[in-house]
């Protein structure tokens, strides 16, 4: 019995050590990879593109469009980079899956390399989630020791090593010329484009990245085919996601469902939100998304949908936020964040964040000045679009979503501090030593 | 250079259509229209960043019918055919992200513009008025730091001025190769650092001064010293190198403030070095103001007549026992006066400006190959070759210049440089330069077994002189490949002398001695007779035991034997024309002062045979005398007028003479000689305990220390262990500096910077050996 919530890609979670490679070869595991390197590279990469896959990390690239990129005339090693730098406020994805199906991402990486005549293939995992490192690279020695990594892998003629590589910590790390730069052991801070990666990439070689996710559907995709693949989500967004739900909802965690879900389908699932409340503000795909309000609970979460809607699917990172929470208090800790994590490299950026976090200082405090909400908008305009990578643009796209839907909200912090409107205890999961939630 | 035609398109800009070479990005396509963008980060020398984001336009077609909708960076925008681009000047767009972009670079900047050295010359105190809005809407707390941090005895950081445009730490890495500076941190307080224990120390450091948008980077010599409109500048050529930088000078109050990179595209591109920078030929207490005589065995002051007569009465008394020694200070016009003061004044060839170690060989490859001669080996022709040889050259101590000029080809053009020498030395590591090992003096051997192409250069260093049959040797190879050659000397003067006939076997233009036509050519124009019989070399003048010497100009320690010089000097009437209260002075009967670089107009010429201006940057000099016409002065006294009243007269002379177009000098055949035992390696650091670096604390600290380089068997055969001191000794004295043992070493020789630094003098000059010479080495304890 399918229906939509039969789950593929988090099938496996729920069994005995998952993370095992007895245990995933056992649900059928490695059965792709087989089956791939008897397929030429070209065919697997004509399944890949076929399926329309798009990438799950954030922009929707068509993964097999990007893997056609990469000049295959060229004399330089071609490499695949995976991107574990899962860092997004909201988002829990990419982790979960490596810690519960490693090995899912590993066969993954073998179709995949194998398919754009890849050798040494890198994953690029967050610094401080050392437990799923840790597993990642558990997972590895055992599927070389198991011939599924290395020399001539399993008869096949085709040798592969897999790099697994921690980050030190840095969201920027996640856009992918800035992961390129650490990988190599520089500053992570993002590259001028062009030239793009699948030209000049690592070491300045072919070099295609991409997401955990994207990586870890391809082996069933090649399992059961493109049309089946196919056969999910909608006209434009092909397939299935996992999206996670975090905040005021009754059962929280990673939902995997076709693409085009809404979310008032997810909520049914998850439990709706938490007792006695009522929504108030939802991201779609992680802060840097445009958060949106009730209104939009059925909108496709696909990323034709979202975008209708004025907003971005992200990475699928859906924060729910109940009628107990200040938004002046939720966007600062965003732009919080994004201050924190900017690399520094382009002025609208590093000195934009740092700035907004002041101005929203004061709106929390409530020390605003009267009709400085058109301020804060100004200088969200004035970084917006203007820095050299998107990180900025995520700051800004909180702050002017926010207001676009709480003006008031935000006025009332030219009198009142944020915890006077909205008392934080109220919106607290659970009670905090001492009482002080500020 | 390429001989592909660039392809040209066409864009339009502010509704101007022009055609720009392909990829020619938005920016420099705009300047080329006159369009400023404003700008912070990008820089046309240094690689594209697109960090500061100021320069943003709008571009509402890419050249595919669609635009962007959101503005983007001009200094990283490769232009299209077709491509529509409006800058502020046409669009609401653009103007608005400038203004924004501007507010946000002046949010955490100190606005600090009255005790900033940088105000009034600072880009981005100009674009905040230009591009900027009246008043920032910030008020809140700026980011502040401890001030200022100390990159290096010379570089101070001003942290809360810096805009983050990375320019130096690009330049430290892309340009200089000493990528000693980084950016460090992120977000908010990301800033410029270094590493822990390790100071920016870079022969170019200055540079990243100069290119500082802001008042962020200041050098320690002129902090606080000026300001920018109170500077009065002149542009001149730099007296430190053969390389010929174009710079510019400025005082104030007569007193020379800081020297600045001129532009100069066909030279030194926007770069100097350190030694150019900030080691200046003025603020010397030991200036010499008055002509002295010696009376009872003291100089004492005496008037210009009575110096002039004492001098003219010295010399006629030597009679025909006579000869000039003339140093490397010397402008072209001083050179040329006295080349002809020599022949005319004094009716002798016994002139030579090599005031170092040379050889009869490298006399003759100076007239059969160089005087007169342009080779085409030309900056511009090292940037597009394939291949470079350096043959005893160290170019980044050498001609720092023609080193990035080289780094430049090897990263932007992939050039091969190739190095005979006993060891890569740093610079040579810069530039990825292959390593051809020899022996000091055993150059020819390996530059026999190179196979040279039409498609190579071959570098010669004036230590080639010390290698017998080497330049014989790259002569007749470059020849026979159709490669290039072109020698590189160390001091700035030195190519101005040569075409100057300030050589015993030429005359002026590359008319030999020896050749009865250019004699007469030469007596034609100056209504002398010449002497007939070639002159002695600076090595056979002092041997020689001469009667009388004219000195300008040099050190005596540069030459070989320290012995000779005393001997000679201490027993022979000297005039010495001089700036500067010198060694030479010891032995000196008449001394006349002379106007200092800086005091006076005239012209170099480079390595390439280009010349430079050099600008009059003080008029209110002590000495209204420069050496032409202190020379003029004796001449006249000595019955013999030169007819040189000017620098411009003598340049226009000269000039009037053209190069020689008859037979040229034969090569001179090398002495047959191989030394046996342990051979001394050497050659000068570029910052060392040369009297160029007084007055310059801050540039003297950075000089490089002095280490003596052994092979590790070569550390075995003496016992000598790392880092111990050890006694470097030769047949008239010795050095005693720390031994360093590196593999990378050839053995059999001992390497050794030929000056100590400033803080620890010495000179491989009291060894009494010239590099490729025979020497010892015993342990510190004095024992074998």
């Amino acid at each position: 019995m399918t229906d939509t919530f039969t789950p593929v890609l988090t099938a496996n979670w729920g069994q005995p050590n998952s993370w095992k490679l007895s245990a995933y070869e056992a649900a059928g595991g490695y059965k792709a990879a087989a089956k791939a390197l008897k397929m030429q590279p070209a065919e697997v990469l004509g399944v890949v593109k076929d399926s329309n896959l798009r990438g799950r990390g954030g922009a929707g690239f068509p993964v097999g469009m990007k893997w056609s990129f990469v000049p295959q005339d060229n004399p330089n090693p071609k490499y695949l980079v995976v991107n574990g730098d899962e860092s997004e406020p909201g988002t829990c994805k990419d982790m979960p899956l490596l810690l519960a199906s490693p090995h899912t991402l590993i066969e993954g990486m073998i179709i995949s390399s194998y398919a754009i005549n890849c050798h040494t293939a890198f994953v690029y995992i967050r610094g401080e989630v050392l437990h799923v490192h840790r597993r990642v690279r558990q997972a590895v020695a055992e599927a070389y020791e198991a011939g599924w990594l290395g020399k001539d892998i399993k008869g096949s003629g085709y040798d592969l090593d897999i790099i697994v590589h921690a980050g030190a910590g840095a969201y920027i790390c996640g856009e992918e010329t800035a992961l390129l730069n650490s990988l190599e052991g520089r500053r992570g801070q993002p590259r001028l484009r062009p030239p793009f990666p699948a030209v000049e990439g690592l070491y300045a070689s072919p070099t295609v990245i991409n997401n955990v996710e994207s990586i870890a559907t391809v082996p069933s995709i090649i399992n059961h085919g493109a049309e089946w693949f196919a056969g999910m989500g909608t006209e434009k967004s092909k397939g299935f996601t996992i999206y996670s739900l975090s905040g005021h909802v009754a059962k929280p965690g990673q939902y995997e469902a076709p693409l085009g879900i809404t979310l008032r389908e997810l909520l049914e699932r998850a439990g709706g939100i938490r007792a006695g409340h009522e929504l108030k503000f939802w991201t779609p795909g992680g802060s840097s998304t445009p958060i949106l309000t009730a209104e939009h609970l059925d909108v496709p979460l696909d990323y034709e949908g979202l975008a209708s809607a004025g907003s971005m699917m992200g990475t699928k990172a859906l924060q729910i936020f109940d009628e107990t929470v200040s938004v002046v208090r939720t966007t600062l800790r965003w732009v919080e964040f994004y201050k924190h994590e900017s690399c520094g490299k382009c002025t609208p950026c590093r000195e934009g964040t740092w700035w907004l976090v002041q101005l929203l200082r004061d709106f929390e405090q409530g020390v605003a000045a009267e009709g400085s909400v058109d301020k804060l908008l100004d200088v969200a305009g004035i970084v917006n679009g203007k820095s050299f990578c998107a990180l900025a643009g995520g700051a800004c796209a909180c702050v002017t979503s926010a207001v676009k839907h709480f003006r008031a909200e935000f006025e009332q912090g030219y009198t009142t501090p944020a915890w006077e409107v909205l008392p934080y205890e109220a919106s607290a999961l659970f009670a905090v030593e001492g009482g002080d939630v500020r | 250079m390429s001989d592909a035609p660039v392809e040209l398109i066409k864009v339009t800009i502010d509704g101007v259509e022009v055609e720009v070479p392909k990829g020619t990005l938005a920016i420099r396509a705009a300047e080329s229209v006159g369009i400023a963008i404003p700008r912070f980060c990008d820089h046309p020398l240094l690689e594209p960043i697109g960090a500061c984001r100021q320069c943003l336009v709008e571009v509402p077609d890419a050249g595919n019918g669609r635009g962007f909708p959101i503005p983007q960076a001009a200094c990283t925008l490769a232009t299209a055919p077709g491509m529509q681009i409006k800058t502020q000047a046409t669009s609401q767009m653009a103007r608005d992200a400038q203004v924004g972009v501007q507010e946000l670079i002046l949010l955490n900047h100190p606005l600090d513009c009255p005790i900033c050295d940088k105000a009034g010359e600072c880009p981005l105190q100009n674009q905040a008025f230009a591009n900027g809005r009246a008043e920032s809407r910030y008020d809140g707390v700026k980011r502040t730091y401890p001030k200022p941090l100390q990159l290096s005895p010379q570089i101070l950081l001003d942290r809360e001025r810096c805009v983050l445009c990375a320019r130096c730490t690009r330049f430290s890495e892309q340009i200089s190769g000493d990528p000693l500076i980084a950016l460090t941190e992120r977000g908010a307080v990301q800033q410029v650092g270094l590493f822990a224990d390790e100071p920016y120390n870079s022969y170019f450091s200055g540079n990243v001064v100069q290119i500082c948008p802001v008042g962020a980077l200041t050098a320690k010599s002129y902090r606080f010293n000026s300001r920018p409109f109170d500077l009065v500048s002149t542009d001149t050529t730099c007296e430190h190198c053969a390389a010929g930088c174009q710079l510019r000078t400025d005082h104030r109050h007569f007193t020379t403030r800081r020297r600045l990179a001129g532009a100069a595209p066909e030279v030194n591109e926007e770069w100097n070095c350190d030694k150019g920078r900030f080691a200046f030929a003025s603020g010397h207490e030991d200036r010499l103001t008055t002509p002295l005589v010696r009376e009872d065995g003291q100089l004492r002051p005496a008037s210009w007549p009575e110096a002039i007569a004492a001098a003219a009465a010295g010399l006629q008394a030597a009679g025909d026992s006579v000869g000039v020694l003339t140093g490397g200070r010397l402008t072209l016009e001083n050179a040329y006066a006295y080349s002809k003061f020599a022949r005319i004044a004094l009716g002798t060839n016994n002139i030579d400006f090599r005031s170092r170690p040379g050889s009869d060989e490298e006399a003759g490859f100076l007239a059969h190959a160089v005087a007169g001669v342009r080779s085409g080996v030309t900056y511009a022709a090292l940037e597009s070759a394939k291949r470079v040889v350096l043959v005893a050259f160290e170019p980044e101590d050498e001609a720092p210049i023609v080193f990035l000029r080289l780094r430049k080809a090897v990263r932007k053009n992939k050039l091969r440089v190739l190095t005979i020498a006993p060891f890569a030395s740093l610079g040579s590591q810069k530039l990825g330069a292959e390593l051809v090992q020899c022996l000091p003096g055993q150059e020819v051997a390996a530059l026999q077994k190179l196979e040279l192409d039409a498609d190579t250069i071959v570098l010669v260093g004036e230590r080639a002189a010390l290698s017998p049959d080497t330049l014989d040797q790259a002569v007749h190879l470059t020849a026979k490949a159709q490669a290039g050659l072109a020698w590189i000397p160390r001091r700035a003067g030195d190519r101005g002398a040569v075409e100057a006939g300030c050589l015993p076997n030429l005359l002026p233009g590359g008319r030999p001695v020896g050749e009865p036509a250019a004699r007469v050519d030469m007596a034609a124009s100056w209504g002398e007779d010449l002497p007939i019989e070639p002159g002695l070399t600076s090595d056979g003048m002092l041997e020689a035991g001469l009667a009388a010497y004219v000195a300008a100009g040099i050190e005596p320690a540069d030459y070989a034997s320290q012995q000779a010089v005393q001997s000679a000097l201490g027993n022979a009437f000297v005039v010495s024309l001089e700036n500067r209260v010198s060694p030479v002075h010891d032995f000196a009967d008449v001394v006349l002062p002379v106007a200092l670089i800086e005091e006076q107009s005239g012209h170099f010429l480079n390595w390439e045979h280009r010349g430079g201006f050099v600008g009059r940057v003080n008029t209110q000099a002590k000495t209204a005398m420069t050496d032409l016409r202190a020379l003029g002065m004796l001449a006249a006294a000595l019955g013999k007028p030169l007819g040189l009243a000017s620098t411009s007269q003598a340049a226009a002379e000269f000039a009037a003479l053209g190069p020689w177009e008859g037979k040229r000098a034969a090569l001179v055949s090398p002495a047959k000689d191989s030394p046996k035992g342990l051979l001394l390696a050497s050659w000068h650091q570029l910052l060392d305990a040369s009297r160029a670096l007084d007055g310059a604390p801050e540039l003297a600290t950075t000089a490089r220390p002095a280490k003596a380089l052994l092979g590790p068997k070569t550390a075995k055969k003496y016992s000598i262990d790392p880092g111990a001191e050890i006694a470097v000794i030769g047949s008239e004295g010795q050095v005693r500096l720390p031994a360093e043992i590196s593999e990378g070493m050839v053995e059999g020789a001992v390497w050794l910077p030929a000056k100590g630094t400033p803080a620890q003098p010495y000179s491989i000059a009291s060894l009494g050996v010239a590099p490729g010479g025979v020497v010892e080495l015993k342990g510190g304890d004095g024992n074998e």
